[in-house]
């Protein structure tokens, strides 16, 4: 903990020597931030080849695609998808994408390197254990992914690696020997990674707020990584064990999720006594706050740049805050929603259907207060506050859908068609990399010193939005037919007259795709020849901006920031500039919000 | 660039509305009982979800379009109401929507899981495997045999693992690939799982139903229509599980009498 007696004193701390500890196994909140967001972005790149190959499979089934067949001779002979290879792909590309970019990014790696400055401190509370959670966090992507090398590839139960398909071993289908094990021991060692983080988020938080920077004075994406540290915390601590039982089943004989009387190939399966159903409810109760994981930094720091182009505070910071702690509370009342058709006890179903139709009161007022803040403001177009923008109507677009999802009885015929798929790809996926999109374009200058290109961002963000809107709004109507997913080709009858929207989805997804390729050479281009950026070029308040672009090793130079207003003092008449920053001495009448 | 920003959100919001108001992709024509009261509900919500939709794009849009570009001379306004109109408006607009949904969706829920099948239900054995499905019909004696999971050989085609030979009960019973029904009769569905998790989806049934292994899952429905439909697993269960699939066959009561002995005399 900071001394705070001690406030005014300078004390700078050199950096650390060498290169293994400067960026391998550097102790530097700032380090680890990036370090997130690379292991984010090597799993999103492959995560969406992986859907490539996918769609390609889907409406051109007799399409060899280049190389594949040297990844996989079995899966993929001659560069040709099997049916299992398919489901193998589906299930890594979904664990990636949920577990290694959408909880990585948004949350870790963000998180990680803007919380502690926003609050003003030097580092994490544990900055030892900062280092482990990302390193363990690696070794997991790595167990993961050699699960493509093994015997008979990747797992193929999906994400949600349902028992006992996932638990009775290799009987039940290629990738269920050692690959389903790899990816059982990968999320386990995951969730150890995302317990420690989230530990250290908390204990950051609450322990090292400069002077001043009192809980409601903290911007709006800090408490978003606060929430989700919280959810985080009591969710991976029940996925963790979850996994640990599936892998004794796996491998030491126990019957956790395998019941007694299974026939696999004529054979009668040594198990007995376990239940299928615990391990649905175990992997929601983690599942469903996964997705808020996702969501509530996206939501945060879309409100921090939101407010930063407005040039004007949200119509209330307080009410934003009780709608994400009330949408991280919620989440835990809802997860039974994954599980209406399941076979649990039908009054079960309307328990959980009530807080899921609940939960969209809080998401309402958030989607409210942004577009009612935009009333009356001064809004600047960037390509950061164009993605921010891009998100609500992506949240918006993915939320209603959640109106029908929430209700059992319609659940009936959704459940498992499109109409899913199309849900949380555009609320927690899009919806939550266009937050990521949005943070990347906004802080890159801060965590780089160079500005990234503003047209080539702006070229990206118009493919991007409405590419996204092509593949993914589709989804909704095929779901409405009928359209089942997880099916590797579609045979039957009343699938065929369908196949020509998929066909457009393919095309808008490989499309879309190439687009990101403008972002990353945005990216790498900037990171070395783009314009050197100022300490604040956003003419923005909070801490962040207060120190040199990129930031010293220790943050603030050894002196500890002193903060004298809220987060948020844009539209200041008669100050200065149109704002004040949050540790600027200067006298204002502040601008208040509504409580 | 912001205004062009309003228009295509705009455009992208009807465009998205278009198909669901012209019906392009909508479910099958329902064959149920129960699914009328499904129906209804889907296009409630379809209401006002669709309204909720295209509500908030309109004026996301309308907002960027009026309050973008730098107005340095002008003020910062706050939305009449503030923050509080922001939340009465959700908890009143949203809060009794979703109250509405959920308290009428009870009624299409309940019609399926809430009231036991009738006295005079056909039951009808099904059992999926890894890659289909098989279905039981009592026989001439109304009782199914019992079930010996170790006798189960695809080879010899008992796959319910019947033994007929020393099981009275077991030896008029029928099986068949094929899932037939007399129309307008309810049918109450025996469901269980010989080794992972499937599920049983007739979309123009409005009927989908895991199958939880180590469970017996029972489910009734009445088929209103004379036709042939496609049962679909919809539960990852394998390699497979693309084609896994029955035909759903729902005859007139003469018909189906004479299909029942046809498949007795197969056995």
């Amino acid at each position: 903990m900071h001394d705070m007696s001690h406030a005014t004193e300078h004390h700078a701390h050199t950096p650390p020597q060498g290169f293994i500890r400067n960026y391998v196994f550097s102790l530097d909140h700032k380090v680890i931030g990036k370090q997130y967001y690379g292991l984010g972005l090597v799993a999103v790149i492959t995560g969406m080849v992986l859907s490539w190959i996918m769609r390609i499979h889907l409406v051109w089934p007799n399409f060899a695609i280049p190389g594949l067949g040297l990844l996989s001779k079995a899966g993929a002979p001659g560069g040709i998808v099997t049916p299992e290879y398919y489901l193998q792909l589906m299930t890594m590309h979904g664990t990636l994408m949920v577990f290694f970019v959408l909880t990585n990014v948004p949350f870790a790696g963000f998180g990680n390197y803007f919380l502690p400055i926003q609050i003003g401190a030097e580092d994490m509370a544990f900055p030892r254990f900062n280092m482990m959670s990302f390193w363990t966090t690696f070794v997991a992507f790595l167990v993961l992914i050699a699960a493509f090398f093994v015997g008979d590839g990747p797992p193929l139960a999906g994400w949600t690696s349902y028992a006992p398909l996932s638990a009775v071993g290799g009987a039940a289908g290629p990738g269920e020997a050692t690959g389903q094990t790899l990816w059982a021991i990968s999320i386990a060692i995951f969730c150890i990674g995302q317990l420690l983080g989230s530990l250290n988020f908390i204990s950051t938080t609450l322990d090292l707020r400069t002077k001043g920077m009192t809980l409601w004075r903290m911007p709006l994406s800090t408490w978003s990584w606060f929430i989700t540290s919280c959810i985080g915390l009591t969710a991976f601590a029940v996925l963790l064990p979850a996994c640990i039982l599936l892998i004794l089943d796996r491998t030491a004989g126990t019957s956790f999720f395998i019941p007694s009387g299974l026939v696999i190939n004529d054979k009668l399966q040594p198990h007995s006594g376990g239940s299928t159903l615990l391990w649905q409810h175990l992997f929601w109760f983690f599942g469903h706050p996964e997705v808020y994981i996702a969501i509530v930094p996206a939501m945060g720091i879309v409100s921090h740049i939101l407010i930063n182009s407005m040039r004007r505070p949200m119509l209330s910071h307080r009410v934003i805050i009780y709608s994400l702690l009330a949408i991280g509370f919620l989440s835990y009342m809802v997860y039974g929603h994954h599980m209406f058709v399941s076979g649990m006890n039908p009054f079960s179903s309307l328990a959980f259907s009530f807080p899921t139709l609940l939960i969209t009161i809080p998401s309402t007022v958030l989607v409210l207060i942004w577009i009612g803040s935009l009333y009356g403001s001064k809004l600047r177009i960037t390509t950061a506050s164009l993605f921010a923008l891009g998100f609500i109507s992506m949240f918006v677009s993915g939320g209603v859908s959640g109106f029908f999802l929430a209700q059992p009885s319609l659940d009936i015929y959704l459940h498992a068609t499109y109409f899913v798929v199309g849900h949380f790809h555009m609320v927690m996926g899009v919806a939550a990399i266009f937050g990521m999109f949005a943070g990347t374009y906004f802080w890159f200058p801060k965590m780089f010193g160079r500005m990234m290109n503003e047209t080539l961002g702006r070229v990206h963000f118009w493919l991007t939005f409405v590419g996204t809107y092509c593949i993914f709004m589709p989804f909704h109507y095929l779901g409405l037919a009928a359209n089942v997913r997880r099916y590797s080709a579609f045979v039957d009858d009343y699938l065929q007259p369908l196949l020509g929207v998929h066909k457009f989805i393919t095309i808008a997804a490989l499309f879309t795709g190439a687009v990101q390729l403008i972002f990353l050479y945005n990216l790498i281009h900037s990171r070395f020849r783009g314009a050197l950026a100022p300490a604040n070029p956003w003419e923005a308040t909070s801490l962040e901006w207060t120190m040199p672009s990129p930031p010293p090793f220790d943050n603030f130079g050894g002196r500890h920031p002193v903060v004298y207003h809220d987060p948020y003092q844009y539209g200041i008449e008669g100050a200065t500039n149109d704002y004040v920053m949050q540790d600027s001495p200067e006298e204002i009448k502040s601008v208040r919000d509504e409580r | 660039m912001a205004k062009f920003l309003a228009v295509t959100i705009v455009i992208i919001a009807i465009a998205s509305a278009v198909p669901i108001l012209r019906h392009t992709w909508a479910p099958p024509q329902d064959i149920s009982t129960h699914g009328p009261l499904i129906d209804e509900q889907m296009s409630d919500t379809m209401a006002e979800a669709g309204i909720s939709f295209l509500a908030a794009q309109i004026i996301l849009a309308i907002f960027i379009w009026m309050f973008a570009g730098a107005r340095p001379e002008g003020k910062i306004k706050t939305f009449p109401g503030g923050a509080k109109a922001m939340v009465i408006a959700s908890l009143l607009l949203v809060g009794t929507e979703v109250l509405a949904l959920g308290i009428f969706g009870q009624r299409a829920w309940a019609s399926v899981y809430f009231t036991p099948p009738g006295p005079n239900a056909m039951p009808v054995q099904v059992q999926a495997g890894q890659f289909a499905f098989y279905f039981r019909y009592p026989g001439a004696d109304g009782k199914f045999g019992p079930l010996h999971p170790e006798q189960i050989n695809e080879g010899n085609q008992n796959f319910f693992g019947l033994d007929t030979a020393n099981d009275p009960d077991s030896k008029d019973d029928i099986v068949t690939a094929e899932l037939a029904i007399p129309v307008n009769r309810e049918i109450h569905l025996l469901m269980h799982s010989k080794d992972v998790g499937h599920s049983f989806y007739v979309p123009e049934l409005r009927v989908q139903q895991d199958f939880v292994p180590g469970l017996d899952v029972s489910l009734h429905f009445t088929a209103t229509k004379v036709g042939k439909y496609e049962i679909v697993c919809t539960q990852l269960c394998g390699l497979g599980h693309y084609n896994m699939k029955a035909y759903l066959e729902v005859m007139s009561p003469d018909d189906f009498n004479s299909w029942l002995k046809q498949q007795a005399a197969l056995q």
